[in-house]
C-alpha cells in the first residue's frame, strides 16, 4: 500500500501519528482489530434507555425546529427528474408556507446528475446551512452499492463538485472491508477526498457512508467508523437508505462514541448522519438525545450531525402545526413528496 | 367426590380496540364501569387525547384498502360480521343486562334488533349507489354521472343513554358501509357490549382500522377529534349532553360534514348512509360512430 502520494499526505500524516508506525496493510489491520470490543447488550441498553426521555412542550418545539435545521432533505430515486428536484428545493427553502417561522433545512440531497438543477433551483439561497443557507449533498462512487472502479467513482465524485455539491456523499467498498483489505478501503476514502477538492483549493465536505446493514457486526460499525475518520472524512453517515436496516438508535451511538474518543484523542471535531428508516418526530427526537448525551450539546449543529431523510419532514411539519393550534393536523396540509 | 373446588372467576379486561389490536390507553388510565345498582362490574380503559390520535392514524391507512373494495365485497364483509354477532348473542345480551340494568326480554330485543339492523345495513352495501347516484340528462354527446363515494374518516360519538349495542351498531354500520373508515367513542356507563363489539369485529374479515372504538369520556376526547384535521366527518348522535354546538364550531374550521345529536339510537335509514358520501359527477364521451 503506498499513501506516498502528495494527495494523501494529510489523512496519512494523521493516521501515521495515531497508529504510530508506518500505515501498511498489517499496522492498519492490527489497529483497526485492535479496536476494544463493542458490549452489543450494554450499547442496546444504553440506546433504550436514551430513547426513554419525555420531550415535551417548549422542549419539544425546540427539539422540532432542531431537527428540521439538521435535515438533508433526500430524493434518491432512479425517477428523479428536474422538476422533482426542484419541488424538493422548493420545500427544502420554505418547508411550511402556512408558518413562515420554520426554519429551512440543512441541505438537499441529489444524485450527482441533479445537482446543476439543485443549484439552480437554490440561487441566491445556496449556501452554508449556519448562515441559514442551503447546501448541495451529491451522493458520488456509484451510490449505493459502490460496485464500480476506483476510476469511474472518483470521476463521479469531481462531476459533482464541478458542478457546485458543497458535501459528497460517499459509500466505502464493503465487499473490500468485510474481506479485510482495510487498506483498499483508506486508500479509496483519500482518493475520494482528494476528488472533493475544488479549483480554489478548498474542499467539498465528505461523509463517508459505512452501510452499517451491510457490515453486521458492532465491532465492524466501530472498525469501519475509525477507519473512515482516519482517511479524512468529515462525516460518517449510517446508510444509504437503500439496504435494510438502515440507521438504528445503537449503531448510531456506536458512531457517536466514536466521534466523542476522536475528539477527546486529537481535538477535531467529526460530523455524524444516520439516514433512511428515521420518518417520525418521535424517533428523531431521540436521535437528538442521544447526540447531546453523548458527542455534547455542540453536535446539534448542521456542520455536526444531519439526518439523512425525506418523509421524517412531513411528520415533524404536522408535530410543529400541532404545538403552534393546538388541534392535531393531518397529511392534507403539508406537501406529497 | 370429598372436596368440593370453589373455582375462580376469570374476569375480562376491557381494551380499546385500534387498528385491529386491542391496546390498553396509551396513558395507562381505567375507570370502572357499575352497574345500574352501583356494583363493579370491570374496569374499562379511559381513553386519552392520544388514544383517539392513534385511532385517527389507524383508520386514514385503513381507508384506501376499505373504500377501494366493491360495495358487493363490503356487503359480504359486513353480513359476516351480522353472523358472528349472532352467535354471540348470549354473552351481548349478558352484558347489556349488566351495565343497563333492563330486562332480559328488553336485552334480548335490543340485541335482536341491533342484529337486524346490521343485516339491513348490509344489504345495503351494494346497492346504496344505485339509488343515491345518477346518470343525469345533458344536452350533448356525453354521459353525466353522479355517484357517492365515502367521505373519509368519520369520528362517532355513540349514543350515551342505554342501547349500548343499538346504539353503536346504528352510527357504526351505515358509516362503513359506504367505505368509510370510523372512529367511535363507546358509551361512556356501558361500554362493556363496544368492547365485545370490537372482538366480533377483530374475528371477522374487516381489516383492522376501519373500525376504531375508544372507551372512555366523550367530554374529553370528542373535541379532539372534532378539531383534527385529518378527520372528515363527526357524528354527533350521542353528544346532547356535551357542548355539541362548539364541537360543531370546532369542525367547520376544517369543513367537516357533522350530523347532529339524536335521541336514542338512529333508527335505520338511508339518509344516515348517504350523510358521510360526497357526490362525485363525472363527464365522460359517448363514442362516436
Amino acid at each position: 500500500m503506498t499513501l506516498e502520494s502528495a494527495q494523501a499526505l494529510a489523512p496519512a500524516e494523521r493516521a501515521v501519528g495515531l497508529i504510530g508506525s508506518d500505515l501498511t496493510e498489517k499496522s492498519l489491520r492490527l489497529h483497526l482489530e485492535g479496536l476494544p470490543g463493542v458490549d452489543a447488550v450494554g450499547l442496546e441498553q444504553r440506546a433504550a434507555g436514551l430513547g426513554t426521555r419525555s420531550i415535551k412542550t417548549t422542549s419539544k418545539a425546540r427539539a422540532l425546529d432542531t431537527i428540521i435545521r439538521l435535515i438533508d432533505l433526500t430524493t434518491l430515486e432512479g425517477a428523479d427528474t428536474p422538476g422533482k428536484v426542484r419541488s424538493l428545493v422548493a420545500k427544502a427553502m420554505n418547508p411550511d408556507p402556512s408558518d413562515p417561522s420554520t426554519p429551512r433545512v440543512a441541505a438537499v440531497c441529489v444524485y450527482g446528475d441533479m445537482v446543476p438543477y439543485a443549484v439552480e433551483a437554490l440561487g441566491a439561497s445556496h449556501g452554508d446551512p449556519a448562515k441559514g443557507l442551503i447546501s448541495v449533498a451529491a451522493v458520488a462512487t456509484a451510490f449505493p452499492s459502490g460496485r464500480a472502479s476506483l476510476h469511474v467513482k472518483l470521476a463521479d465524485t469531481a462531476d459533482a463538485v464541478a458542478n457546485g455539491a458543497d458535501e459528497i456523499d460517499m459509500v466505502i467498498d464493503r465487499g473490500a472491508f468485510l474481506a479485510g483489505n482495510y487498506g483498499l478501503v483508506f486508500d479509496q476514502i483519500v482518493a475520494v477526498k482528494d476528488a472533493c477538492r475544488r479549483e480554489d483549493g478548498s474542499y467539498a465536505h465528505l461523509k463517508v457512508i459505512l452501510e452499517t446493514g451491510e457490515l453486521n457486526t458492532y465491532d465492524n460499525v466501530r472498525r469501519a467508523s475509525w477507519l473512515a475518520i482516519l482517511a479524512g472524512g468529515d462525516f460518517i453517515k449510517t446508510s444509504t437508505g437503500k439496504v435494510a436496516p438502515a440507521a438504528t438508535l445503537p449503531v448510531t451511538l456506536l458512531m457517536l462514541e466514536v466521534v466523542r474518543d476522536w475528539h477527546r484523542l486529537t481535538g477535531e471535531r467529526i460530523g455524524v448522519k444516520p439516514a433512511g428508516g428515521i420518518r417520525s418526530s418521535k424517533d428523531a427526537i431521540k436521535y437528538l438525545v442521544t447526540v447531546a448525551e453523548t458527542a455534547g450539546e455542540e453536535w446539534l449543529d448542521p456542520h455536526l450531525f444531519r439526518f439523512g431523510a425525506s418523509s421524517l419532514l412531513n411528520d415533524v411539519l404536522l408535530q410543529r402545526q400541532k404545538l403552534t393550534t393546538g388541534r392535531y393536523s393531518g397529511p392534507d396540509y403539508v406537501t406529497i413528496d | 367426590m370429598g372436596c368440593e373446588m370453589t373455582r375462580l372467576a376469570v374476569p375480562k379486561t376491557y381494551k380499546l380496540y385500534i387498528g385491529g389490536k386491542f391496546p390498553r390507553s396509551e396513558s395507562g388510565r381505567t375507570y370502572e364501569v357499575l352497574s345500574k345498582k352501583g356494583v363493579f362490574l370491570a374496569n374499562a380503559s379511559l381513553a386519552s387525547r392520544k388514544d383517539a390520535r392513534d385511532a385517527v392514524v389507524a383508520a386514514r391507512a385503513a381507508l384506501g384498502g376499505w373504500s377501494g373494495a366493491t360495495g358487493y365485497n363490503r356487503g359480504q364483509v359486513l353480513y359476516r360480521i351480522a353472523e358472528l354477532l349472532e352467535g354471540r348473542r348470549d354473552q351481548f345480551v349478558e352484558e347489556v343486562i349488566a351495565t343497563e340494568g333492563v330486562s332480559k326480554a328488553a336485552a334480548t330485543s335490543q340485541v335482536d334488533i341491533a342484529i337486524d339492523a346490521w343485516v339491513w345495513y348490509a344489504g345495503w352495501a351494494d346497492k346504496y349507489v344505485q339509488v343515491a347516484g345518477n346518470g343525469n340528462p345533458v344536452s350533448g354527446p356525453y354521459f353525466n354521472l353522479s355517484t357517492p363515494e365515502p367521505t373519509g374518516v368519520v369520528a362517532i360519538v355513540a349514543p350515551q343513554q342505554g342501547n349500548s349495542l343499538l346504539g353503536l351498531v346504528s352510527v357504526i354500520a351505515p358509516a362503513i358501509l359506504t367505505g368509510n373508515t370510523v372512529v367511535v367513542i363507546a358509551s361512556e356507563a356501558a361500554p362493556l357490549a363496544a368492547v365485545s363489539l370490537a372482538e366480533v369485529l377483530a374475528t371477522s374479515d374487516v381489516p383492522g382500522g376501519v373500525v376504531n372504538i375508544l372507551t372512555g369520556s366523550p367530554a374529553e376526547i370528542a373535541p379532539w377529534l372534532a378539531g383534527h384535521a385529518d378527520v372528515n366527518a363527526l357524528d354527533l348522535a350521542g353528544a346532547q349532553s356535551l357542548d355539541w354546538v362548539d364541537l360543531q364550531v370546532v369542525a367547520a374550521d376544517t369543513l367537516k360534514r357533522v350530523l347532529a345529536p339524536e335521541s336514542g339510537a338512529p333508527a335505520p335509514s338511508l339518509e344516515r348512509i348517504v350523510a358521510f358520501t360526497e357526490t362525485k359527477t363525472v363527464w365522460h364521451t359517448k363514442s362516436l360512430l
